[in-house]
């Protein structure tokens, strides 16, 4: 089908975890303690000796108590219609969050959920899912979390199961995983919405881009399409500017959703999930643009049981480009204040942040535009590298998304279907016509006018993968670069 | 002319407005229904006073419960502290009293305090009134100002008080930075509010545990 030696977009050694499928998603590794050790042997132990007595008082939750009859009414007819509910509960039922409506008023809801959850475990087995009509209920016990999804989408059990595994990330991410069990060690009945408050919004956005998005569906990050020459240049003035500091994990340059580029510590990589959880914070948090921050982060693929700190900004008003610097260090922000300055500087004498502007402010090549006329879109994943190219929205698309996103999952879904993988699937309906190809090396999928025949279909998807080859360089990160 | 470079930080409750004052000021600007702070983000800022340049290095702290534990990291070493409330929450006055006691508890260095009551446009909704309020600034030795970040009544005034307080906390307090010329003090200005030697201040379970503090080492 391709005369390709390598895939396109792979790379000898890359600073994204390598993706395969859904699985592995509960391993999670310890690296802080590593970084800790190694760095410093001779740096004593501080002992914790935390002098915060907190008062507890269950204010500031209740608000909206009074709604009336008929404003119920009307909140419970939309609020049943919603394509997709989600909840987190804690293991003795106590609501969390839920993606619509006041979780003290769902408290019977949370109740039942908490149930079935119980009766199952009770003959030790474990809810999975329900099936009723076109509504699928999952569930994902997670200590000492219970999460549970109402979907009428038609994504699959996995691909929802995912969305919790996500979403229980995003809390480890406040709060690690750690402090989350202890809490429930000391209380079962904790009320964990005090220490959430203003992360509904997190969960809520990461649903959003979960949805909308492909990158989460793949395990992959889209990279800012440039030069390699340039992005070489932001790399090494990052390097440049961060090697002398010690203990420094990670960099990170991102816009729009996209990486410009990740630097790492030598020894470790970043996984995608927590590379989408940062993408996420970055999009859904406006704070970040006005000035510099310094903020807690757990990485939970990275580590579960303690936080990086996290130097935050934005390049400089006329680039609107993020930086993040992580370390272990939880008191370094001047010295990484004084590195962001220098990594601007750099970026500006060598025109770096035009060029990332341009990219920025070009909406990127539609595939007719490219030369396929037939493809209306397609989503390219190197496996290697954890990274996936998809062409500018064009028509029908242009418009709305969720067709597009809804064909993708469905393809994803019979790929990589539990009890029966698939390489290959070629399908014509009368709207589109879809190939979906899952390779040791790639995952592509590419929906064709729905004219297409087999034999062109193939034709073209060996050109479309020699022009992606061919543009590598600009549309993927291939170098890994350390500190 | 004397330059005078002080760390300042912001307390208060979650949704007080600490942002929205610090950028009112810094930036001129409103911006109504922002995204909660996450962490702390800092700014700098200029006031010029008499002969006396002060340069202020704020911190701007997150009100979530969870970043409680954050916080002296940000208020140690400060020379300053607003501790900002809602005039239209009595809640958020209570969170004050708290933030006071930690101060007392853990700082040695003199330190000037400022009380806040924000959203003075919201006055018809006030719960907290302005003699409980001054009463209870004046029984800690602390200025009481009240402002509108919204409207920008009385927001200048807040941080002139600031750099008329650190002024005269000149010779009182050793860390805060004098230089007796413009230069010397551009050139180290980062180093001013160093932040180093910072103490176990990990997010932890100490922190929300029922009064047991409980080894929360993180990382």
């Amino acid at each position: 089908m391709s005369a390709l030696e390598v895939e396109p977009g792979a790379a000898p050694e890359s600073g994204l975890v390598t993706t395969d499928t859904l699985d592995n998603f509960d391993e999670m590794s310890c690296s802080l303690e590593e970084i800790k050790n190694e760095n410093d042997a001779t740096q004593e132990e501080e002992t914790n000796d935390n002098t915060i007595n907190e008062q507890f008082d269950d204010n500031g939750v209740n608000d909206n108590e009074f709604v009336n009859a008929d404003e119920e009414f009307e909140l419970n007819k939309e609020w049943i219609g919603k394509s997709k509910h989600v909840f987190v509960l804690s293991m003795a039922g106590k609501p969390i969050y839920s993606r619509y409506g006041n979780e003290d008023k769902l408290a019977w809801l949370f109740g039942v959920m908490q149930t079935l959850v119980s009766f199952t475990q009770s003959s030790d087995d474990c809810i999975q899912s329900i099936q009723a009509g076109n509504t699928r209920f999952v569930f994902l016990v997670k200590k000492p979390l219970i999460l549970v999804t109402v979907s009428k989408t038609r994504e699959s059990e996995s691909q929802l199961k995912m969305q919790l595994h996500y979403v229980f990330n995003q809390i480890t991410s406040i709060l690690t995983l750690t402090r989350l069990n202890k809490i429930y060690e000391q209380r079962q009945n904790y009320d964990l919405r005090r220490l959430l408050s203003g992360v509904e919004r997190l969960i809520d956005h990461l649903l959003t881009f979960s949805e909308m998005e492909s990158s989460i569906m793949l395990g992959a990050v889209q990279c800012l399409p440039l030069a390699s020459s340039v992005r070489d240049t932001i790399s090494s003035a990052i390097t440049g500017a961060c090697s002398k500091i010690k203990n420094l994990v990670f960099a990170i340059l991102l816009a729009n959703n996209k990486l410009i580029t990740l630097v790492r510590m030598k020894k470790y990589c970043l996984h995608p999930a927590d590379l989408h959880l940062i993408f996420n914070l970055v999009q859904a948090s406006e704070s970040f643009k006005n000035s510099e921050s310094w903020t807690p982060l757990c990485l939970p693929k990275f580590d579960a049981s303690g936080f990086l700190y996290g130097h935050v900004s934005y390049l400089s008003e006329d680039c609107q480009a993020c930086l993040l610097l992580l370390t272990v260090e939880r008191d370094v922000f001047f010295t990484l204040s004084e590195a962001k300055q220098k990594i601007v500087e750099k970026l500006r004498r060598s025109n770096c942040l035009e060029a990332i502007n341009e990219s920025l402010g070009n909406p990127g090549e539609s595939s007719a535009s490219a030369g396929f006329v037939e493809i209306r879109h397609y989503l390219y994943k190197c496996k290697s590298t954890a990274q996936f190219y998809q062409p500018n929205l064009s028509p029908p698309y242009a418009q709305s998304k969720e067709p597009l996103i809804e064909i993708y999952k469905r393809a994803h879904h019979r790929l990589h279907n539990v009890s029966r993988p698939l390489k290959l699937i070629f399908e014509r309906s009368a709207n589109e016509a879809i190939l979906a190809w899952d390779t040791k090396g790639f995952e592509l999928f590419v929906v064709f006018e729905p004219l297409i025949d087999t034999s062109q279909a193939i034709v073209l998807i060996g050109k479309l993968l020699n022009w992606i080859k061919k543009k590598e360089e600009r549309l993927f990160h291939l170098n890994a670069p350390t500190f | 002319m004397k330059h005078i470079v002080g760390k300042v930080v912001l307390l208060g409750f979650q949704g007080v407005g600490k942002t929205a004052l610090v950028s009112r000021y810094v930036e001129k600007a409103f911006h109504p229904q922002k995204a909660p702070t996450v962490g702390a983000s800092f700014f700098t800022c200029k006031v010029v006073k008499e002969d006396h340049i002060v340069t202020l290095q704020i911190w701007d702290t997150a009100g979530q419960e969870r970043f409680k534990a954050m916080a002296p990291m940000f208020y140690r070493n400060a020379n300053a502290a607003l501790l900002i409330f809602d005039i239209t929450s009595q809640l958020s006055f209570d969170s004050i009293k708290m933030w006071v006691q930690e101060l007392k508890g853990n700082v040695e260095e003199s330190m000037m305090l400022c009380v806040v009551g924000n959203k003075l446009d919201l006055n018809d909704q006030r719960q907290v009134s302005r003699e409980e309020a001054s009463a209870y600034s004046k029984s800690i030795d602390a200025t009481y100002l009240e402002c509108s970040a919204m409207t920008d009544q009385g927001v200048a005034l807040i941080f002139e008080k600031l750099a008329q307080g650190l002024m005269r906390l000149q010779g009182l307090s050793s860390t805060l930075k004098i230089y007796e010329d413009d230069i010397m003090a551009s050139s180290s200005e980062l180093e001013a509010t160093d932040i180093a030697n910072e103490e176990t201040v990990n997010v932890s379970i100490g922190s929300i545990a029922h009064g047991n503090t409980v080894n929360g080492k993180c990382c």
